[in-house]
């Protein structure tokens, strides 16, 4: 592939996923309220459009033609500065996550990835941890308790979970023994009994805890309920965004969003072995099914997100942190130890 | 491609240092310092060290420097006083930053190039060797780094217990 071609497709792959990302972030939101109005026995919104379909549109406009407030003593350069940090980092992720095998249009051939890198996973950990300062920035520059003392709670949270994050993958890496995330999907091909959270096949060792690790510190990390500590809105009105208006609030809300369907897009890959499912049908049925597989993955990580949402209700803050720091932490090191054990015998 | 990449991150680099002197507040300051950080990480991956720029990343950039910034932002830290700044300090100062310059950029130009030449993003180590080397050959420094770690923790504790006791 020349030069030319590949700065082509490159552009063509990255509109096409940001786009595809930004319109299931604004979907979400709509079947979030929905599934939650369910469960608490309601309608939801039900006037704009069939079913309320066109609801998220309606938000986007409103965000838009709101009045853009800048409170007086605020920082102006980090509070500008806070929410575009925030949305790019969310974004900046979904760059390395593979959905799906190769394609072939019009001769050429070109991964369903926007880039494969080697250290994919490193690249998302990293991306994740520069993720707080958009976060501890807003609350900082605000200059309102409410804000800063939502910041200071979120950079611990993410600080504290960070650690399980990353200790709980250690599992999985052991087996798939490769950084790049396509090469994890790879190593679980061949059933569903390969994919590592059921992990039955050859120098395999079922990585249950690990995926119920990654899950809890994933959740704390997204800031979503139960430990949404740092938008706690009996004590904090909003926490961290309770000075933002209009589109910057909205930057937050967006990159929330992305940040729980990367979260899913994650888990689908190291645990759920990614794309892989049963594979049929006419040629161009073959290409685009285990995309059709990946995507089914992530929205049960989205639905599951949404129903313990509407289910649980939010830790106190010590208890946030015992949990972090004495159930996480020490059951992820024994995930990593007994893993290692496994493998090391087996092989 | 590679050079100007090096000069455009190595500038950057130079500018957060500098940005990091100059600003007045400290968490200016902090923030400068995560710039120079994540430039760093980007030379070590245009050098083709992929792993250490991902741990630059997480733990330089990701980790410490969050812990400033959460520090200054409890603290509640005011910008910093100025002082006229003593005229000893300016007299030698200056004059020194450049002699040392000076000094560094003479050893390395004097020295003849090692047994072959490295160019920009042609080594690519892949993590499994670094893992190799850290836990066979290099072992007894990579322990005895984790025990000065795990002194320094128990120093923290120490520290921040005291007060409760008083």
């Amino acid at each position: 592939m020349d030069l030319q071609t590949f700065i082509v497709v490159a552009v063509i792959k990255i509109a096409l996923v940001l786009f595809v990302v930004l319109t299931a972030d604004a979907y979400i939101v709509l079947l979030e309220r929905k599934l939650v109005a369910r469960i608490q026995n309601r309608w939801g919104p039900n006037r704009t459009g069939p079913f309320g379909l066109l609801q998220p549109l309606a938000d986007g406009i409103k965000f838009i033609l709101k009045e853009d407030m800048v409170p007086d003593d605020v920082n102006r350069t980090l509070y500008i500065l806070a929410p575009m940090l925030t949305l790019a980092v969310a974004l900046m992720t979904i760059a390395v996550i593979p959905f799906g095998e190769s394609i072939t249009i019009f001769g050429v051939t070109t991964p369903l990835q926007i880039t494969d890198v080697n250290i994919a996973l490193l690249f998302v950990l990293g991306i994740t941890s520069i993720s707080v300062y958009g976060v501890a920035l807003a609350g900082w520059s605000s200059n309102s308790k409410y804000a800063l003392l939502g910041s200071l709670r979120a950079s611990a949270q993410m600080i504290s979970y960070e650690l399980s994050l990353g200790v709980s993958l250690v599992g999985v890496l052991i087996m798939a023994q490769s950084l790049s995330l396509r090469e994890i999907v790879n190593a679980q091909s061949g059933g569903f009994w390969h994919w590592n959270i059921i992990g039955l096949g050859a120098g395999q060792f079922p990585q249950v805890l690990g995926f119920f690790i990654y899950l809890g510190a994933a959740f704390a990390e997204t800031n979503r309920v139960p430990f949404d500590l740092p938008e706690a809105e009996t004590e904090l009105v909003a926490g961290y965004h309770t000075e933002y208006s209009a589109m910057k609030f909205a930057m937050f809300f967006v990159a929330e969003y992305t940040a729980m369907i990367t979260v899913g897009c994650i888990a689908t890959i190291l645990f759920l072995g990614g794309w892989h499912g049963p594979v049929f049908g006419p040629p161009l049925m073959q290409s685009l099914l285990p995309v059709f597989w990946f995507v089914l993955k992530v929205f049960f990580f989205i639905f599951l997100y949404i129903w313990i949402r509407g289910t649980l209700p939010r830790f106190r803050y010590d208890q946030l942190m015992a949990f972090g720091w004495k159930v996480l932490l020490p059951l992820a090191v024994f995930n990593v130890i007994v893993t290692a054990a496994v493998v090391l015998l087996r092989s | 491609m590679h050079e100007l990449l090096f000069f455009i991150f190595a500038a950057l680099c130079v500018g957060a240092a500098v940005n990091l002197l100059v600003q007045r507040h400290p968490i200016n300051s902090a923030l400068s310092l995560v710039v120079v950080m994540l430039a760093l990480a980007m030379i070590y991956l245009l050098l083709g060290a992929e792993f250490v720029a991902a741990v630059q990343v997480i733990v330089y950039a990701g980790a410490i420097m969050v812990l400033f910034v959460f520090v200054i932002m409890l603290l509640n830290a005011g910008e910093e006083e100025r002082t006229a700044g003593s005229r000893v300090a300016s007299l030698f100062g200056i004059p020194g930053v450049f002699v040392l310059g000076g000094v560094i950029a003479w050893i390395f130009l004097g020295k003849t190039a090692p047994q072959e030449d490295v160019g920009l993003g042609s080594f690519l180590p892949a993590t499994r060797d670094i893992a190799k080397a850290l836990f066979t050959d290099f072992l007894l420094p990579f322990e005895i780094t984790t025990v000065l770690i795990l002194i320094a923790i128990m120093g923290a504790v120490v520290i921040a217990r005291r007060e409760e006791h008083r």
